[in-house]
């Protein structure tokens, strides 16, 4: 059971907590190696090399090669954390993530950090607004994108201990703190984080899971009572928690930070449209555009994926749910 | 040597026998790379074929992995499977897919089949290895269109510099792709004296010639680099037919004929060695 923590802001990155994890995780397990692509500094990775030199190998700017060197190095019984930017983890390692990864069967763990918008001033080319699209049809990957650092741990030990491909989405920047660090989560589990009746806000990823809980105060004042979940694993997805909310609050917004298209929110309308429970839905998150300059906070706004933006989805959805109820 | 000649002639039968029954496969590429591979599984590399996941075996990546049925044929004649299973390529359900595959049959160590990808997994394997202390070596087979693709020289720039000394890269140098000549496409130049400002130990030798073959991976084991041998190699050689010639990459159907006196004459061949 996940136990819940009222919304403060954490002391550490998600990154991180990751390395730190990371490196407890190795001194248990000899066979866990960090492979970076010369972006390790980002996510504290000399931390990691200082504890572990042998183990910490810097291939330099070769995402490819990142990608099917860890493959190489899972197929003589080791355990690859491979990392890079979000951007380069997903488009440029495409062929190698489906090929030397997931297809071969390979243990690799890919680590995307800075997804969605949240490396802001880096602009457009940066923004990983499509990485899991790309990710999501690859047969048997884990997608994680864990919204704290209490779930990041539990995450970054989960992938260990199980053979096969994850990729976990790391944001480099502090968010909120969620969870108590004994929670106990579940693989394909989501969470419900605030109970509620009128509608589900379904968000994926410490950037804007906060905004749907604060959405939620929004709504409350408003008399509407809002039902707030952490998807948690994006593959596999929880069926059962999305067709029981799709049921029990008859109105979905789904919060994401990545494309509205391929991800968190196409995932859901799959669910529904596959359970015979489609109730009115929309989705939130980055429309149908580039990425451009700016600070995380300000491309939220400019994004419409704000708390403001998605209590206005959910007045709208709800007032649909109505509309049909008549 | 000779066994090592007869060895060669036996991965070109098989390799054409199931090939031509089954009417597609990549003639061209499997049959210039059966001399190697005689040297790799008839004398150099240690592996189990009663324990294909063996801990003390070397490995093998089949980077240009659409050319396993010369591979394929290798491992059957050494006993890794039975021989006649050689016939069910490409068949639905098959251990023997067009393109290596580790969780399909016995003694292959990677999947490839998207090209540049499996010699930087064997990179990693000789890497890993490496971190594990262990002494066993890894050989990667790259074909010379397949070294236009950017991350094998990703994998050329990485290797030296990690000190892979239990790395062995051959490039079977046929001079041909799928759609024509390399020199006509986009030539790789004097690949060699690339490899050696890479940092590489260079071996230049005739691809099949085992004897020279045997020697260069000898001169690679006693480097202190990881080991290039650029293999001079025909497309399609022991069917003279389609030695070197347009169109040899991968045959379909009518373009089979003539393949039973090719057959006939390899044949012929192995029984005048024996």
């Amino acid at each position: 059971m996940v136990k819940l923590v009222k919304g403060i802001i954490e002391d550490i990155e998600l990154t991180r907590a990751y390395n730190q994890q990371l490196i407890a995780l190795a001194r248990e397990n000899p066979k866990i190696v960090d492979v970076e692509a010369d972006v390790g500094n980002c996510i504290f990775g000399p931390e990691f090399q200082k504890v572990f030199p042998d183990r910490y190998i810097n291939l330099g700017l070769c995402e490819q090669s990142l990608s099917s060197v860890s493959a190489g190095m899972s197929a003589v019984g080791l355990i690859p954390f491979c990392h890079t930017f979000a951007v380069f983890a997903s488009r440029r390692m495409c062929d190698q993530n489906y090929i030397s990864v997931a297809y071969a069967k390979n243990n690799v763990k890919i680590i995307a950090s800075a997804p969605g918008i949240s490396s802001g001033e880096n602009g457009g080319t940066h923004h990983a607004c499509e990485d899991i699209a790309l990710v999501r049809p690859i047969p048997n990957i884990v997608i994680m994108d864990p919204a704290d650092s209490t779930a990041m741990r539990w995450a970054v030990r989960k992938a260990a201990e199980t053979f096969g491909v994850f990729y976990i989405r790391a944001e480099r920047l502090k968010g909120y703190r969620v969870y108590e660090e004994d929670s106990e989560f579940e693989l394909g589990k989501a969470n419900v984080i605030r109970n509620g009746k009128d509608v589900t806000l379904i968000a994926e990823g410490s950037l804007i899971l906060n905004n749907c809980l604060k959405a939620a105060e929004i709504l409350e004042k408003k008399g509407i009572s809002a039902r707030v979940v952490d998807i948690f694993t994006i593959k596999p997805i929880d069926v059962d928690t999305i067709v029981r909310c799709a049921r029990e609050t008859g109105a979905i917004v789904t919060a994401e930070n990545h494309s509205i298209t391929g991800g968190l929110g196409s995932a859901v309308a799959e669910v529904l449209c596959d359970n015979n429970c489609v109730v009115p839905m929309k989705r939130i998150g980055i429309p149908n555009r580039f990425g451009e300059v700016a600070q995380p906070d300000e491309l939220l706004e400019v994004m419409h994926m704000t708390e403001k933006d998605i209590a206005e989805a959910a007045e709208t959805v709800i007032a649909e749910k109505k509309r049909n109820e008549k | 040597m000779d066994e090592l000649k007869r060895f060669a002639l036996e991965i070109r039968i098989e390799t054409l026998n199931m090939l031509s029954r089954h009417g597609f496969g990549h003639v061209g590429g499997s049959l210039s790379i059966a001399d190697a591979l005689a040297v790799l599984y008839g004398k150099q590399m240690r592996y189990d074929p009663k324990n294909p996941k063996w801990e003390g075996r070397d490995y093998l990546v089949l980077s240009k992995g659409h050319c396993g049925p010369a591979l394929y044929s290798a491992l059957a004649i050494k006993g890794f499977f039975p021989r006649e299973e050689l016939l069910t390529i490409n068949k639905l359900g098959t251990r023997l897919p067009s393109h290596t595959d580790k969780n399909l049959t016995p003694g292959i160590d990677m999947t490839t089949g998207s090209l540049g990808q499996g010699v930087s997994c064997a990179l990693g394997m000789a890497l890993g290895l490496k971190v594990q202390g262990k002494p066993n070596l890894v050989y990667a087979i790259i074909g010379d269109g397949e070294a236009q693709e950017g991350q094998v020289w990703e994998t050329m720039l990485i290797a030296p510099n990690k000190g892979l000394d239990n790395f062995i890269v051959l490039l079977d140098n046929n001079r041909q792709q799928l759609d024509g000549f390399t020199n006509d496409i986009s030539s790789l130049g004097d690949v060699c004296k690339k490899a050696e400002a890479f940092g590489w130990f260079v071996v230049d030798v005739d691809g099949h010639d085992v004897a020279a073959i045997d020697q260069a991976i000898e001169e690679c084991k006693r480097s202190d680099k990881p080991g290039f041998i650029n293999l001079n190699t025909i497309k399609g050689k022991g069917w003279p037919a389609k030695e070197a010639v347009l169109g040899n990459h991968a045959l379909r159907g009518a373009a089979f004929e003539g393949v039973d006196e090719a057959l006939a004459d390899l044949r012929r061949q192995l029984e005048e060695m024996q």
